[in-house]
């Protein structure tokens, strides 16, 4: 076994090593590999209680997954397995998990449909209603993306504003401090009721349940931008301008991801909660929609879509973090 | 007066700043009280002088230095720059800290252009920053941002981004009191050089008394708060001195016993 060589030989010289070496795969990943098998199994080889019609389509993604984590066991160049021996434990838990979850539902029923329904049930929805689902996921960002940024943008301004001037500070800080802490669907009602369609309505209340964070991080993040920096920048000649847009602004920058941060999760709920609502369209609908038809499959497989679609963009937020935000030392990764 | 005459090279062009305090009275507002902070000071520092201010911790010896800077306007009497009235900051007068205070999202090259880049010279004198990393001995760290920085090496980044400037009059506030014991002694020497080079007038403050004894043709020993001028010592020994020299153990021991530490020695 690997593990076993390189603790027995740690020393051993590059020269004297074979020219070329049959890789073997580490436990870790022969677990890995055994567990998909043995999922793949339990799927094809036990008989579901009653037919779905994806079962099959399922045995051969797990039969997949044993082989494509062979191959890439010996084929991965050396300096790329310590990656996949790190995650070799999620690989081999993800599979028994499904073969848990596989056993209690289609084999033998124990959990009762239609609340429960086996993963091939969920694989179902994604062959045969993606149409729908990728329609109510673009809907979903058309709502999203445009809120967002002009909350993010609005509330950075205000932020700014609020964190500069004392004029500023002295009035709106108590308005934001008086009305920040209503929850955006608290609008809701009225959003609606003014607004000429429920996309404007929609677009407003995520834009609003951003900027209220995003003002509030800028702000204290601006106001506590230590005072030598400013002395530093006014003894060396800088106008206004430039204390603002060189010295307090970047300084801040550290608090305004944070506010992006929760303004992004803020977003998220209103979101769903319009598309709930008011807007007959996106992933939030969908999830009415599939409640009504007691089709649950529908439901998890939008939830499942719901997580990767939200945290694939908090990720992308976290990656323009990480740039902008290069200059810290010992930042947090997500 | 002693100024320049023991001045190797000073460089033709720039001109230090001379300093005039005229019954300079300063306090704070603490809720209705007053604390004052400097008492009916008078003092005036030739052009390319180097003047120590030396006293006891918190006396107010900061305070004295941002009223030079401009960052703060005196409360009673006149502070001036070449006889001209301080009414603001200005980039001949500059200010070192003892924490470099340098802008940690900004290298070192960008945070040494701050002032060219705040008075729009960037471009024409961006060579000036090469040659300033060169002059104080951070050649290659360009590119390195501040928390990669030791501390001495980022408190010669912080004298950097002022010198760039070839300020008149650099105010330096115990620049040196945050470094260990060896980078403090190197940096003593720089500090030297680089006053014997430029030109500027030079006003230190410290409360090392062994390090306003190297440095300074003028020692201005202050009382702890409201700070008084309790006296003024001329220092005529030539540079490079050497701590062990005898006059300077001679004054040392004046000093000390001016600041009640006589038992001390």
């Amino acid at each position: 076994m690997n593990t076993m060589s390189t603790t027995f030989a740690p020393t051993e010289a590059p020269g004297t090593a074979p020219a070329f070496r049959l890789r073997t795969m580490s436990h870790t990943n022969l677990a890995a590999v055994a567990a998909w098998g043995g999922a793949a199994a339990v799927t094809a080889a036990w008989p579901d209680q009653t037919s779905w019609l994806r079962t099959s389509l399922l045995a051969i993604f797990e039969v997949l997954g044993a082989l494509s984590l062979a191959i890439a066991a010996f084929a991965l160049p050396a300096e790329r397995l310590p990656w996949l021996n790190r995650l070799a434990p999620w690989f081999t838990a993800l599979p028994i998990a499904l073969s848990v979850w596989e056993m209690l539902t289609a084999k033998t029923g124990l959990l009762p449909l239609p609340f429960f329904p086996p993963p091939q049930a969920i694989l179902e929805v994604y062959t045969d209603d993606n149409g729908r689902l990728a329609e109510s996921a673009a809907r979903s960002m058309i709502l999203l993306v445009p809120g967002y940024l002009a909350g993010a943008l609005t509330g950075f301004a205000i932020g700014v504003a609020v964190g500069w001037s004392r004029a500023v500070s002295y009035w709106g800080h108590p308005i934001l401090r008086f009305v920040g802490p209503l929850p955006a669907t608290a609008w809701l009602p009225i959003a609606f009721f003014f607004l000429p369609n429920s996309w404007s309505a929609s677009t407003f209340l995520i834009a609003l349940s951003t900027l209220f964070p995003v003002a509030v991080l800028t702000s204290s993040g601006i106001k506590s931008v230590s005072s030598s920096y400013y002395d530093i920048a006014r003894t060396l000649g800088a106008n206004e301008r430039f204390l603002v847009t060189r010295v307090a602004v970047p300084a801040a920058l550290p608090h305004v991801f944070v506010g992006l941060f929760m303004g992004l999760g803020a977003s998220f709920a209103v979101l769903i909660i319009a598309e709930m609502m008011g807007v007959k369209a996106g992933l939030g609908w969908y999830l009415q929609w599939a409640q009504g038809w007691a089709a649950y499959a529908n439901l998890y497989a939008d939830l499942v879509l719901m997580a990767l679609l939200f945290s694939a963009i908090i990720s992308l937020l976290f990656f323009v973090r990480d740039r902008v935000l290069a200059w810290q030392k010992g930042m947090v990764r997500w | 007066m002693v100024t320049a005459t023991h001045k190797t090279a000073p460089e033709a062009g720039i001109t230090g700043i001379s300093v005039q305090l005229r019954n300079l009275s300063h306090w704070f507002d603490k809720g209705s009280e007053r604390l004052p902070v400097l008492d009916r000071i008078d003092l005036d520092v030739a052009a390319g002088e180097s003047v120590a201010l030396l006293g006891p911790s918190g006396c107010g010896k900061s305070t004295l230095l941002r009223l030079m800077a401009g960052l703060d306007a005196p409360r009673e009497g006149k502070v001036g720059a070449d006889k001209v009235r301080i009414i603001g900051p200005d980039p001949s007068r500059l200010l070192v800290f003892q924490d470099p205070t340098l802008y940690p999202w900004r290298t070192i090259r960008q945070n040494i252009a701050l002032g060219l880049e705040a008075r729009g010279l960037a471009c024409e004198h961006g060579h000036r920053v090469e040659a300033t990393l060169k002059q104080v001995g951070l050649e290659g760290f360009g590119t390195a941002l501040p928390h990669e920085l030791s501390g001495g090496m980022a408190q010669r980044a912080a004298l950097a981004r002022v010198l760039v400037n070839d300020p008149g009059l650099l105010l330096l506030d115990e620049p040196l009191g945050r470094l260990d014991a060896l980078t403090r002694l190197t940096m003593q020497a720089e500090l030297l050089r680089l006053w014997q080079d430029a030109g500027f007038t030079s006003i230190l403050v410290t409360h090392d008394v062994e390090e306003a004894l190297l440095l300074a043709q003028r020692i201005i020993i202050f009382s702890a708060r409201p700070a008084r001028i309790l006296q003024e010592i001329r220092v005529d020994a030539p540079y490079p001195r050497h701590r062990d020299a005898p006059e300077l153990q001679n004054l040392r021991r004046d000093i000390l016993e001016t600041l009640g530490h006589s038992h001390e020695l």
